[in-house]
């Protein structure tokens, strides 16, 4: 709609800001224009996740990030976009995440975003990868990503975010909830927060015994290969990371300076390793899927009548034909 | 390119503790299938126009039970209008005396609403308003 509007961010203006991300996340045709010309200024920012289950912290956690990054001698622009869940009843949304993100809200270099899933069932907003890429655009060196409130499967947020921050809370669940497969082997860091509640430093143990399993494993691919490896691999391995499993207590600003200071350090190791570019690719390519598989059927819809749709799926509800039977008709129509 | 969404701005200003009424209206909201961003207790006009600018918000809707109204309302669209967001529609509710509603109406507040108001009025109001802002 308004040509000025780029012009206007690249400025730091706020408010052409604001609504670029609304423009965004509706996917306005203007939104959509503004992605595209923004698209060569992207891939600087680092991406960080934060995940981890509902009440554990998540949004405390990232104001104290905020904060600290804030603090960093390079003064750099910290963007947060937080997602709370959509009702899938009325479509509406509660979005509370800055209600512990008012300390830096008023900082100039300082842009929080609140973002309702709409729906989709990741941890992320369908659009979430989109208002990040303006952030990135803009400008911000860090954006940081929160999820909704995770359980075990919600683990889009590795496919977007450089980084990987599980934040996990004394007293969850025995030692069996952290061998099993999902969110916790997503993680680059482990935070136990609310350290100071009882049975964290069990909860701290379980973890950095699931954490040692892995490294061992990863250790003994990379380094301690020899019957399977040539030696020249040896040399040639890539740095391991090995995720730390760090304490804090986000309402208190303890332990977030390690964190801040890990994420440092694994954005140096993407950056070192070329595993930076990896993940951007990756993160490119999952964006690229996800747009031809909705644009597929987008186009497809619109050259099926109703009819025929209706038609065929009221033979299914009728149990005449199967549902697989069901989508190779409707492929043929 | 999906339905535009009313977004809302639910926040507390001033000393008053009191947020069961901005809950429930933010629950009510909610259930409308608007999207309600809510910031807590004791906001000041800045971060309240600072919230509704990160955010994009429609309306900001404004709970007040202190008696401080008068002072404050005119602080938060003051800050709103130097932040270029003139078109946020205003709503407040809380303990607003009578005589000065006409005040608060004439200064840019859409709706006052009083103890006991029914909600779906509240939602009903929010969508007129809305429709208006996306004529425009």
């Amino acid at each position: 709609m308004k040509p000025t509007l780029l012009d206007e961010l690249r400025k730091g203006d706020r408010l052409a800001l604001s609504r670029l991300l609304t423009q965004v996340e509706r996917d306005t045709p203007s939104g959509r224009a503004a992605l595209e010309e923004l698209f060569p200024a992207t891939g600087h920012a680092h991406k960080i996740g934060i995940t981890g289950p509902p009440g554990s912290g998540k949004s405390t956690l990232v104001n104290a990030l905020v904060y600290a990054l804030r603090s960093l001698e390079n003064d750099p622009k910290v963007a947060v976009v937080a997602v709370d869940p959509t009702s899938p009843f009325s479509g509406g949304a509660i979005l509370g995440d800055r209600v512990r993100m008012l300390e830096s809200q008023s900082d100039p270099k300082v842009f929080i975003r609140s973002m309702a899933s709409r729906g989709a069932l990741g941890g992320l907003a369908e659009r979430t990868a989109a208002v990040t890429q303006v952030f990135d655009a803009a400008g911000y060196d860090f954006v940081i990503i929160e999820t909704v409130g995770a359980g075990q499967s919600e683990v889009d947020i590795v496919r977007l975010a450089h980084t990987t921050i599980v934040v996990d809370i004394p007293g969850t669940g025995d030692d069996i909830q952290s061998i099993k497969a999902g969110i916790l082997e997503i993680a680059d860091i482990l935070v136990v927060n609310k350290s100071d509640h009882p049975g964290a430093d069990a909860t701290l143990r379980n973890l950095s015994t699931m954490v040692a399993m892995g490294q061992r494993r990863q250790y003994s691919a990379t380094k301690h290969g020899p019957s399977l490896s040539t030696p020249k691999a040896e040399t040639e391995a890539e740095p391991a990371w090995y995720v730390p499993v760090l304490k804090t207590i986000a309402a208190e600003k303890t332990g977030i300076e390690r964190l801040a200071d890990a994420i440092l350090r694994h954005g140096a190791y993407l950056r070192e390793s070329g595993m930076w570019e990896q993940k951007e690719a990756a993160a490119l390519r999952e964006t690229i899927i996800k747009m031809l598989a909705s644009t597929l059927l987008k186009n497809w819809r619109a050259r099926i009548p109703d009819e025929e749709l209706e038609a065929i799926l009221a033979k299914v509800s009728a149990r005449n034909i199967s549902p697989q039977e069901a989508v190779e008709r409707l492929l043929a129509l | 390119m999906t339905e535009h969404k009313i977004r809302v701005l639910i926040a507390k200003p001033g000393l008053d503790g009191h947020d069961r009424g901005a809950k429930v209206i933010a629950r009510a909201l909610r259930d409308d299938g608007m999207e309600v961003i809510y910031t807590g207790l004791r906001q000041t006009p800045e971060m309240i126009a600072e919230a509704a600018l990160q955010e994009d918000v429609d309306v900001v809707g404004i709970s007040i039970l202190s008696g401080a109204h008068n002072a404050l309302i005119p602080q938060v669209i003051e800050k709103l209008r130097a932040n270029g967001q003139e078109d946020v529609f205003l709503f407040l509710g809380g303990i607003i005396p009578q005589d000065d509603i006409p005040a608060l109406l004439a200064g840019g507040v859409r709706k006052v609403y009083g103890p006991g108001t029914n909600t779906a009025q509240v939602c009903t109001d929010i969508r007129e308003a809305f429709a208006e802002r996306i004529e425009a």
